[in-house]
């Protein structure tokens, strides 16, 4: 039994957890002590320890499930073992639930629970759409209604969208690029485990003194300043999750540039490794500003630091900035992983190679480089100097371009194609068809005197659900499809998936669409009732979006039956060029049993006899190598 | 059918859609009434956007739709790949120019638009606007009084004539939005902030708050009541009576909006 306490998982992380409420109670009785308050029960103050516990808590859990340990052994100079693979693969369902350092298994993990919160937030979202049903209050109070979307937003941002792409570029991108693993499998493990901590942090804000965070995912100070205790638990929930994505981007970066196989030049590499390549950048350069615009609030809430309290001489727009200068990155390291995904479908489902592969790949990176460029376009009508209105509205309207070299590119892929009209194609098709329609209502808010209109409006909701719903979560949901085989070994029920994206996207343009004229009419977001006038189009809006969150129900159903009992997959379902399909399905333990060297591009479909990977016959010490748990023995990569 | 008949069919589908979708924007009634100058230029700017927009969604749609008729896999093409076409420069170039142009065509006109809906005019008068959670009350200063400055929770404001509402907030940021005039900018603590309109219809209309400021945010409503110059100079009147009851310094009731 206590070696059962002593061994990394979920018994000694219970114990340090209970640690860590010890600890924070005895941090702040100190402090409060030597501040001198005088009186016993001042010494300790519920809000203060739940602050502070918030922070020491998850640490202790992340202790206590084995995240730190091999450093830990390192640091004390304990022996450690440096190829360490007794942490590796899958041999049961109790395998997902410790830490583990194989990239495939980290991956199933990151989108396993990526699409626990996705029906999480959905379900939330459900809500409100019940209390909007009707003008008026329905079920819900204000307070909470304002809880409810505040956490929809931040789980499905920080805990699905996020989260998700980082999932699928765990599994597929050492795959793709002919690597046994990740460049850092212990910091893998480590950058999961943060996401169930964060986002059981922010759904236990539900039971704060005072309700659940409610001042929106974008918690604008000094709103947030004041709000109750709850508001610390995504002050505090985000910094998990963004130190979760800033340990991957960094690991799919240094993975991609050094560990590419032999022979894979950056413009052979496939284009969902181009978009995680960009997207990273974008990830490691942004994210600690979301962070940094946390920790002012936290800040500023449990210590009155007064950044953002006017009286004070506090600066409420500097809030926005550095929120901001996060959070528009953030909209395309929500999409660009996806733009990848979409690229991987189209070119091996319509047969061709993709139109254009050196200008997908620089338009990447020019979305990078101009997404750094158009935070302000969220502040027009903030208040800020007038003037930065001018190039921030010249930027937002040129990013559309590299945006629109995509679209055009993927038309011209399917021009004389052979088209496959299977699920992940007919997400990627649908995919095409909304996300245009995102970005058209994304240029449209870029003209200033329209913006200052709609800003803040339901044309807002509409906007944000067109690219991120008809947008990110079709080309979620066509990777989950395309690459199920590959992770699974399984196929999955190709009737229910065309069912699924047929619900979904008939009922997806009826929640959304509408909402586009509520907000040209003058119905403000954010709003737990609203004017009668709105009463028709938001009763059809809320029917519409039962009818979708039940389609959602299909994509579940599909995948959960067909991982338990699908017909078995074999290891190229798609006859598709890249590596990931050269292997078994699901591949083995270390990826690549034989050496792949890269000889051509991604997509030469339709040139005859093109390959991308030749594999070596096996030598003697490689195949010995593999079977004994050692890496491969590997060339330097180009 | 040979390939240029069915493109024909193609080409003449889009043509009647963007017909039918530049049709449906003059049909479908998007904006509440408008009520001021500016509303009715940023209302034809959307207009302008509306009809650039629908060719493009339009021609993406149409390209899906036809290689989804024609280039499909049929019976017996499983194993059969596409062409290899690897790309077109020239094609590219154009898809990447057309676009810029457009883009800073559109932007460029925006500007235009904004300049011309927030240009000073000679004559101006101004009005405060104090948000504070969830009420906005509204300042007339001395050079629209002649005497003390009136505070108050209602809004009125003459027909025709250019108002300067300055924005100020108590506590959190809101923001002031009057959806008949398209104008809306937030009202931040620490700064003053503001923006200008001419109405021009008389009438009562909305005011909103439009960012999110606590509880009661979806309630702090108020109302703008258009009126000839004359009837606002008239109401400024009754309102100097230090015993109004609409004013809410003098009032001890709070709560009373509108």
């Amino acid at each position: 039994m206590a070696a059962r306490f002593r061994a990394p998982g979920f018994y000694r992380a219970s114990v340090m957890m209970v640690g860590g409420v010890g600890f924070a109670t005895l941090l702040t009785w100190l402090v409060r002590m030597s501040n001198g308050h005088a009186s016993y029960h001042h010494f300790l103050q519920g809000e203060a320890i739940l602050t502070v516990s918030l922070l020491a808590v998850p640490i202790a859990f992340l202790v206590g499930i084995g995240g730190f340990d091999y450093w830990f052994y390192w640091a004390v100079g304990r022996p450690t073992r440096p190829e360490d693979h007794s942490g590796h693969g899958a041999y049961s369902w109790k395998d997902y639930f410790r830490i583990n350092t194989d990239h495939k298994v980290i991956g199933v993990q990151y989108l396993v629970n990526s699409f626990f919160f996705l029906l999480v937030g959905g379900l939330l979202a459900m809500l409100m759409r019940a209390q909007l049903a009707q003008p008026g209050s329905q079920f819900v109070d204000a307070n909470t209604y304002n809880g409810l979307f505040s956490v929809h937003a931040t789980l499905l941002i920080f805990l699905f969208m996020v989260p998700v792409f980082a999932g699928f570029g765990n599994f597929v991108i050492p795959l793709m690029i002919g690597a046994p693993d990740m460049a850092f499998p212990r910091l893998n493990a480590l950058s999961f485990w943060l996401l169930p901590v964060a986002g059981a942090i922010m759904l236990l804000s539900f039971l704060a003194p005072g309700g659940a965070f409610a001042d929106g995912w974008t918690a604008y100070a000094p709103l947030s300043d004041n709000a109750p205790i709850g508001q610390d638990f995504f002050s505090i929930g985000v910094q998990f999750a963004g130190a979760s994505s800033i340990m991957t981007a960094l690991n799919f970066l240094v993975t991609i540039i050094t560990m590419r196989a032999p022979g894979m030049s950056f413009f052979r590499l496939p284009l969902l490794v181009w978009a995680n390549f960009a997207t990273s950048l974008l990830v490691v350069i942004a994210t600690p500003f979301v962070a940094a615009s946390q920790f002012f609030v936290l800040l500023d809430r449990a210590l009155k630091f007064n950044f953002f309290n006017a009286a004070k001489g506090g600066d409420v727009l500097m809030y926005q900035h550095v929120f901001w200068f996060y959070s528009h990155p953030a909209v395309y390291i929500m999409i660009l992983p996806g733009f990848g995904i979409i690229s991987e479908v189209i070119a091996v489902k319509a047969r061709k190679p993709i139109f254009g592969y050196r200008m997908m790949a620089f338009s990447l990176l020019a979305i990078v480089g101009l997404g750094f460029t158009v935070w302000a376009h969220h502040m027009f009508t903030s208040g800020m100097s007038g003037w930065i209105r001018i190039p921030m509205a010249i930027t937002t309207s040129i990013i559309a371009v590299p945006t629109g070299i995509k679209v055009f590119s993927w038309l011209a892929t399917l021009w004389r194609g052979v088209l496959h009209l299977d699920t992940p194609m007919l997400f990627a098709l649908g995919f095409i068809t909304t996300f245009t329609l995102g970005g058209i209502s994304g240029i449209m808010l870029a003209m200033v005197p329209f913006d200052i209109h709609v800003s803040a409006t339901y044309f807002i909701v509409a906007h944000i659900h067109y690219v991120l719903f008809g947008g990110s979560l079709m080309t979620i949901f066509a990777g989950a499809y395309y690459w199920f085989p590959k992770m699974t070994g399984r196929m999955y029920d190709e009737r229910l998936g065309k069912w699924h994206f047929w619900t979904t996207f008939v009922f997806m343009n009826l929640t959304f669409g509408p909402m586009h004229v509520l907000g040209l009419q003058g119905m403000p977001r954010r709003v737990a009732t609203y004017a009668a006038q709105f009463a028709d189009l938001n009763l059809f809006i809320s029917i519409a979006s039962f009818a979708l969150g039940l389609s959602t129900l299909i994509f579940v159903y599909n995948m959960v039956t067909s991982w338990r009992g699908g017909p078995i997959a074999p290891a190229n379902p798609w006859r598709g060029l890249t590596l990931e399909w050269q292997v078994s399905s699901p591949p083995p333990v270390f990826n690549f049993d034989r050496l792949p060297t890269v000889v051509g591009g991604p997509y030469e479909y339709g040139v005859p006899g093109a390959v991308h990977g030749i594999f070596a016959p096996a030598p003697a010490t490689v195949a010995s190598g593999a079977t004994t748990g050692s890496p491969m023995v590997r060339a330097p990569s180009q | 059918m040979s390939r240029q008949r069915s493109l024909t069919i193609a080409a003449l589908a889009a043509v009647l859609a963007i017909a039918i979708g530049i049709w449906l924007s003059y049909v479908i009634h998007w904006f509440p009434v408008a009520a001021a100058v500016q509303a009715h230029n940023t209302d034809r700017f959307y207009h302008v956007l509306v009809i650039a927009s629908i060719p493009i969604f339009v021609v993406v749609v149409t390209v899906i739709l036809y290689s989804v008729w024609q280039f499909r896999m049929r019976p017996g093409e499983e194993l059969k790949d596409g062409p290899p076409i690897h790309g077109n420069t020239r094609l590219e170039v154009f898809w990447t120019a057309i676009p810029t142009v457009l883009m800073l065509g559109l932007v460029g006109w925006s500007f235009v638009v904004l300049h011309e809906n927030e240009k000073k005019p000679a004559h101006e008068i101004t009005i405060g606007v104090t948000g504070q959670q969830f009420v906005w009350t509204y300042q007339y200063p001395p050079s629209l009084t002649g005497g003390a400055p009136i505070d108050s929770y209602q809004l009125y404001v003459p027909e025709g004539e250019s108002v300067d509402f300055k924005l100020h907030s108590k506590d959190v940021i809101h923001a002031f939005w009057i959806p008949a005039f398209r104008l809306q900018e937030d009202v931040v603590p620490g700064i003053t902030t503001s923006w200008r309109a001419t109405p021009d219809r008389l009438g009562s209309y909305p005011v909103v708050c439009n960012l999110l400021c606590g509880v009661g945010h979806s309630l702090m409503r108020s109302t703008i009541h258009v009126v000839r110059p004359t009837e606002f100079r008239a109401w400024i009147k009754s309102q100097e009576s230090p015993t109004s009851a609409s004013s809410p310094s003098s009032s001890t009731t709070s709560g009373t909006a509108g």
